[in-house]
């Protein structure tokens, strides 16, 4: 689909701009990463909406071959994202996937640190993604921990190494740094 | 206002452009900006440089020479740094200039770059002492069996001599970038904003500042927007503005609380749904926000638009002018080679009549609000022969009907970019950055401002 792949290229690009301005004379520029993130954020919104979508409307089809694509498919297609009849799609099936995978990825209660993780939306896992996961005690998506670390890091600190940029911090060496 | 503009034209061309036409990164002009009688201009550059021009004299003689701008001072202002807490460089580009008002002889300016905001003195000599007993000529110590009578040493004139030094240093204030300051209309304080606070300074004290807005939140995650510009409102000392890269502006008032969180006025659009994109957030960013020379209106510039706000009306803008639309439809092409993050700056004309702000391929855009009428110039040493009449440009849409000098979109050069624009405060004189090379334009016809 149209969508997923332009979703898909914005979030590689966006990636790519965030890991490259950390090596960025003058330090990271915060307006500029929370704009990448903003459009990262959107970008990975659309992409899982619109696999949803597709699963969804698989199902559907299988249930009853007879029925037509919405309108709402029509308009994701035209990368028009969140408008009223995308939002309705998203409602019934995906709430129930999002809900689902959130139990499956519950982890037991932390005391000291509040969870950091973010509720992902879709159990499938984008394959442009980097393969190496990070070492955690949380089980998140690579995505997501790719995300927040390079928030976590970069705003806490608000500073870039001077070279090759730093692997990804565990959650935990992030927290004490500060 | 007149839409042809009868220069002549001055090119200070302050940069080394060899055949390949490479660009020496450090000559890139990063703010322009005129003094508060507009005889004085001064530009800064990325390798953190200022440079000062004057307007010369009007000569009777010569009447089309007459205001013509020639550089007056160069100085170094900052230097790179190396903040060995953080491991991080901090550039020595200027990102802003602005002028103290004249109360002596001397000039004052601030400059400031992402960490450190200075003043600066500018003073001419042009005369200096002769006749000393103990000293010859060159200065060396006299041999006392030669001097037979005493002297009191005569001031003489020498040739002008342009001083600037260093008077204040305003540093270790600001952990996120500087992107502006603003003298505020008192002439003893004046404020520097970076991403998420603002700090009111004395001008005298520079070893303690207030923090007036922190937007900072508890939890870096939550982090939603970040301050891009602000301003102190030109008569009451009180008020500022601040613009956010969510698009809304916030009128601030110090009277109200030393910290000024909470906001007198928000002015804020609503989105229109069906303008939605994946870079709905990214051209609502405001880049540039100024008041009105009267203090009662607010112009305010985007990524695609320049607008206009009304401060007694906080639910839309007075008046929305269309930068350069036909980007819309190339937004991700523009996100991919970095220009959708362009910062455009935009000013008023001394009357708040015209409005005026930079584009691409080097053009720049004037509004008239009164007549409603635009005009695309464009900024180039080909069109801008001296005394040459800036002719009038339009883009075109691809594939669309195209008349003769047109340019198409597709055709547009996204490096030559102009993002700094000056007015002069009272006459129609514009200063406009493209890249290293900085042009000013006079309108001869109409000098005065109506």
């Amino acid at each position: 689909m149209e969508v997923t792949t332009e979703a898909k290229r914005i979030m590689v690009v966006a990636l790519g701009k965030l890991y490259s301005s950390r090596t960025q004379r003058g330090g990271l520029r915060l307006h500029r990463s929370l704009l990448l993130t903003m459009v990262m954020k959107s970008a990975r919104d659309m992409y899982h909406a619109a696999q949803e979508t597709v699963e969804w409307e698989a199902v559907e089809q299988q249930q009853s071959p007879a029925e037509e694509p919405t309108d709402a498919q029509m308009e994701l297609q035209e990368g028009k994202p969140l408008t009223s009849t995308g939002e309705e799609v998203e409602s019934s099936p995906a709430k129930l996937r999002r809900d689902a995978y959130n139990k499956e990825n519950m982890s037991p209660p932390r005391p000291a640190q509040h969870s950091r993780k973010r509720r992902g939306k879709a159990a499938v896992e984008p394959d442009f993604l980097p393969c190496k996961k990070a070492k955690l005690e949380q089980k998140s998506s690579p995505h997501q921990l790719i995300l927040s670390t390079v928030l976590l890091c970069e705003y806490m600190n608000c500073s870039s190494q001077v070279g090759a940029p730093p692997a990804p911090m565990p959650v935990q060496r992030a927290i004490a740094a500060c | 206002m007149g839409e042809d503009t009868d220069a002549p034209p001055t090119l200070n061309h302050r940069g080394f452009l060899p055949d390949h036409n490479y660009v020496t990164e450090a000559d890139i002009i990063s703010t322009v900006e005129f003094n508060h009688t507009g005889e004085l201009l001064a530009t800064g550059d990325k390798g953190g440089r200022v440079v000062i021009f004057q307007r010369e004299p009007e000569s009777k003689c010569e009447p089309f020479s007459q205001g013509e701008y020639n550089v007056y001072s160069t100085f170094q202002s900052h230097e790179p740094e190396f903040d060995y807490l953080k491991s991080l460089e901090i550039e020595e580009k200027i990102n802003k200039i602005r002028w103290l008002p004249q109360q002596n002889a001397a000039h004052f300016l601030l400059s400031t770059n992402d960490k450190t905001i200075k003043l600066w003195k500018v003073s001419e000599r042009d005369k200096r002492p002769e006749g000393y007993n103990l000293k010859d000529e060159e200065g060396r110590i006299k041999d006392l069996s030669t001097v037979t009578s005493l002297q009191v040493p005569v001031l003489m004139p020498m040739d002008l001599m342009v001083e600037v030094s260093p008077r204040r240093v305003f540093a270790n204030a600001h952990t996120y970038h500087v992107n502006s300051i603003s003298v505020n209309s008192d002439y003893q304080t004046y404020m520097s904003a970076d991403d998420l606070r603002i700090n009111l300074w004395h001008l005298d004290i520079t070893d303690r500042s207030f923090n007036i807005v922190d937007i900072k939140p508890a939890n870096m995650e939550d982090l939603t927007e970040v301050i891009t510009a602000a301003e102190f409102h030109p008569h009451h000392c009180n008020l500022f503005v601040y613009s956010s890269s969510k698009g809304t502006l916030r009128l601030c008032d110090m009277r109200e609380a030393a910290l000024c969180d909470k906001h007198s006025k928000l002015f804020e659009e609503p989105e229109d749904p069906s303008a939605r994109s994946f870079f709905s957030e990214i051209i609502s960013s405001v880049s540039d926000v100024k008041f009105s020379h009267s203090g009662r209106y607010l112009l305010t510039r985007d990524y695609l638009t320049a607008k206009v706000w009304d401060l007694n009306m906080e639910s839309k803008p007075l008046e929305t002018y269309q930068v350069h639309d036909y980007l819309r439809s190339k937004l991700c092409s523009l996100y991919e080679n970095d220009c959708i993050f362009d910062k455009f700056e935009c000013a008023w004309n001394g009357s708040d009549s015209v409005i005026m702000t930079g584009a691409y391929n080097n053009f720049f855009r004037m509004f008239d609000r009164n007549t409603k009428r635009d005009v695309t110039l464009e900024a180039s040493r080909e069109s801008s022969k001296p005394r040459a009449v800036l002719k009038p440009r339009r883009v075109c849409a691809a594939g669309g009907k195209r008349r003769k000098d047109d340019i198409s979109v597709d055709s547009l050069d996204f490096t030559k970019k102009i993002l700094h624009t000056a007015w002069h405060p009272t006459e129609n004189i514009i200063a406009i950055a493209a890249t290293n090379n900085l042009y000013i334009f006079q309108d001869k016809l109409n000098s005065e401002l109506h």
